[in-house]
């Protein structure tokens, strides 16, 4: 295990990426004078024909790219073995594969994984985070031409769980990355989707649901750098929030550099706010070197339950409380749709419905 | 046989100079059978009365009673209301995404029913009453009311209507923004509807129009908060052809 942390300063709060984590609720993953303990948490559920995971040494494996996430720059500090999930070139695999966590402990703990998706491979990803874990994550995907990656992380967690973690994808020439964040567990969850390009043609959708009850703290801060001509992007983050002190964080950055000519962006933020003392924050950023361009824009709204729904429902002898149901789960449907699994589907709208009835929303 | 009553009712909205009364008390009674065209101009009240009856929150009743067959509709919360047996048909429904017709309809029929309606027969009646309405088949996977045009929104509320068979019915502004052919079509389901079920109907409309495919028994019409003058179809005519001015300046 290594111990050069060196290059490691620990955030302070003032800093524009933790100005708004309650850092005090890290559990020590941020702190110089914890040990983060290396592990290799991701596993296949079963195993499958193109698709071959090893483990390996951090040295042998290293980055792809570069973070200035403290929490990634620190776990990276202490990663010995690497976890590499390949999917072999022209794989066309039409049943998801499940990825699961194993020997998550509860102590503060790194972990970093490398996917990557040979030429013309076609994949989807569904990653359940479940238990209780304080993790600082890495994950990287690398992206081949032509290739096709849907990759869902559920982060499910028991209620005292602290995960930060760096989902960041490199996608090549005509590739295609399609990633569904939910994040419903957890007491702290912040959350890095962030997408470089390698080269044109490439696209990138990013779609995300988080409802926040009492006291979690559930923060996404996307980063999509179109570095490339002609990609295009798509971000979708909904939010619920319900219950005291329950607060949200939605970043949605996206930065469009000077040889991006055609590049094809918007990105949208929704928050639904369900009761007092929640609180959503949401700032989307563009930043834009070229004119020349097929489109960006970007939208957030933040708001309360829709009353007019409500009567609507309630007028065709539907009662409050199912009517109130029906239409947070509307407002999820268009994101859980996408994960075309109708078991996680029923999971997680069984989960957010049991969430309401608890903080009586 | 049903009887809504409607006596004396006031009711006020709140406004940034607190209240501001709407209704100065209203007296109708609507029996199973018949048809009550409530007319008059933009403004007086006619939708307040509407939403009032269905139990909208933005509506305080501040004086009078409302009561379908002798109790009291205004202590009931307002999926109660529609379990009672009353449906407003809405002039401007409302949107729920990610909610699909199929769900919603399935869901209401269920709550005025008691029971969810048996599967097999209950897709039948739904495609039946949608095919008599001249709806598509792939509507009932929208979301409710989402992206549907003014014709489709108010053919949705008559499919309603026809499903969850209320005792009385209001609709309020059923004929605004629709063209011949719609308004044919959903005053053709309301007749159905009339003629299944000895539904009593408060139509509520501004223009004369839908009264040659949807005859009233009773016009009344409505100024500033309160009923004025009541008669028979013949006043409506009168009204095709004097309008509401002798009403708006006294």
């Amino acid at each position: 295990m290594s111990t050069l942390t060196s290059n490691y300063l620990a955030p302070t709060g003032r800093e524009e990426a933790w100005r708004f984590t309650p850092l005090a609720r890290t559990g020590g993953l941020l702190d110089s004078a914890v040990a983060l303990e290396s592990v290799n948490s991701i596993e296949l559920r079963t195993s499958l024909a193109g698709v071959n995971l090893s483990v390996k040494t951090a040295s042998d494996l290293p980055a792809i790219s570069i973070s200035e996430d403290s929490a990634t720059i620190r776990a990276r500090d202490f990663i010995s073995e690497v976890t590499h999930i390949e999917i072999a070139k022209d794989a066309n695999l039409s049943e998801p594969i499940i990825l699961e966590r194993r020997g998550l402990n509860g102590k503060p703990q790194a972990s970093r994984t490398l996917i990557t998706l040979g030429v013309n491979s076609h994949a989807t990803l569904i990653l359940v985070n479940t238990g209780n874990a304080i993790l600082a994550d890495e994950i990287e995907f690398d992206l081949a031409s032509g290739s096709n990656l849907t990759f869902v992380s559920l982060q499910e967690w028991d209620s005292k769980a602290i995960h930060l973690g760096r989902q960041h994808a490199v996608v090549g020439k005509d590739a295609t990355f399609n990633s569904i964040v939910v994040t419903v567990g957890g007491s702290l969850v912040r959350l890095l989707p962030t997408v470089d390009y390698s080269g044109p043609g490439s696209s990138a959708d990013l779609q995300g649901l988080y409802f926040a009850t009492d006291g979690q703290h559930l923060e996404h801060r996307l980063f999509v750098n179109h570095n490339v001509p002609n990609a295009k992007s798509r971000v979708n983050y909904k939010g619920a929030l319900a219950g005291d002190k329950a607060h949200t964080v939605w970043i949605g950055d996206v930065y469009i550099r000077a040889n991006a000519e055609g590049t094809d962006t918007y990105e949208l933020n929704r928050n639904l706010l369900l009761s007092d003392g929640a609180r959503a924050d949401s700032v989307p950023n563009l930043e834009i070197e070229t004119g020349e361009i097929v489109g960006a824009g970007h939208a957030s709204t933040t708001g309360r339950f829709d009353d007019e729904q409500l009567f609507y429902l309630s007028s065709r002898g539907i009662p409050a409380e199912l009517a109130r149901r029906l239409v947070i789960r509307g407002f999820f449907a268009e994101i859980i749709g996408k994960i075309k699994s109708e078991e996680i589907e029923n999971r997680l709208m069984d989960r957010i419905d049991s969430e309401l009835a608890k903080v009586g929303a | 046989m049903s009887t809504l009553e409607i006596k004396g009712l006031q009711v006020a909205v709140a406004t940034e100079n607190g209240f501001t009364d709407i209704l100065r008390g209203v007296d109708l009674t609507i029996k199973s059978g018949e048809t009550h065209a409530i007319m008059g101009p933009n403004g007086s009240g006619k939708s307040t009365l509407a939403y009032s009856i269905a139990g909208h929150p933005k509506y305080t009743i501040t004086g009078g009673s409302v009561t379908l067959d002798g109790v009291d509709v205004l202590a009931m919360s307002v999926d109660e209301r529609a379990k009672a047996g009353l449906f407003l048909a809405m002039q401007y429904p409302v949107e729920v995404p990610g909610v699909s017709v199929t769900n919603f309809l399935r869901t209401a029929a269920t709550a005025i029913r008691g029971e969810a309606p048996k599967v097999r027969t209950w897709v039948g009646e739904v495609k039946e009453a949608m095919a008599a309405l001249n709806m598509d088949s792939n509507f009932a996977e929208r979301s409710v009311n989402e992206g549907f045009s003014g014709g489709e929104k108010k053919r949705h509320e008559i499919l309603q209507l026809e499903l969850l068979k209320p005792k009385i019915a209001i609709l309020d502004e059923t004929d605004s923004g629709l063209d011949v052919d719609a308004l044919r079509i959903v005053s053709e389901g309301v007749n159905r509807v009339k003629a299944n079920s000895d539904l009593g109907i408060m139509l509520i409309t501004h223009y004369t129009r839908i009264l040659r495919y949807i005859k009233p028994d009773f016009v009344h019409v409505f100024a500033a908060g309160k009923i004025v003058e009541e008669g028979g179809p013949e006043l409506a005519d009168k009204l095709e052809e004097k309008g509401y001015a002798e009403y708006t300046t006294a």
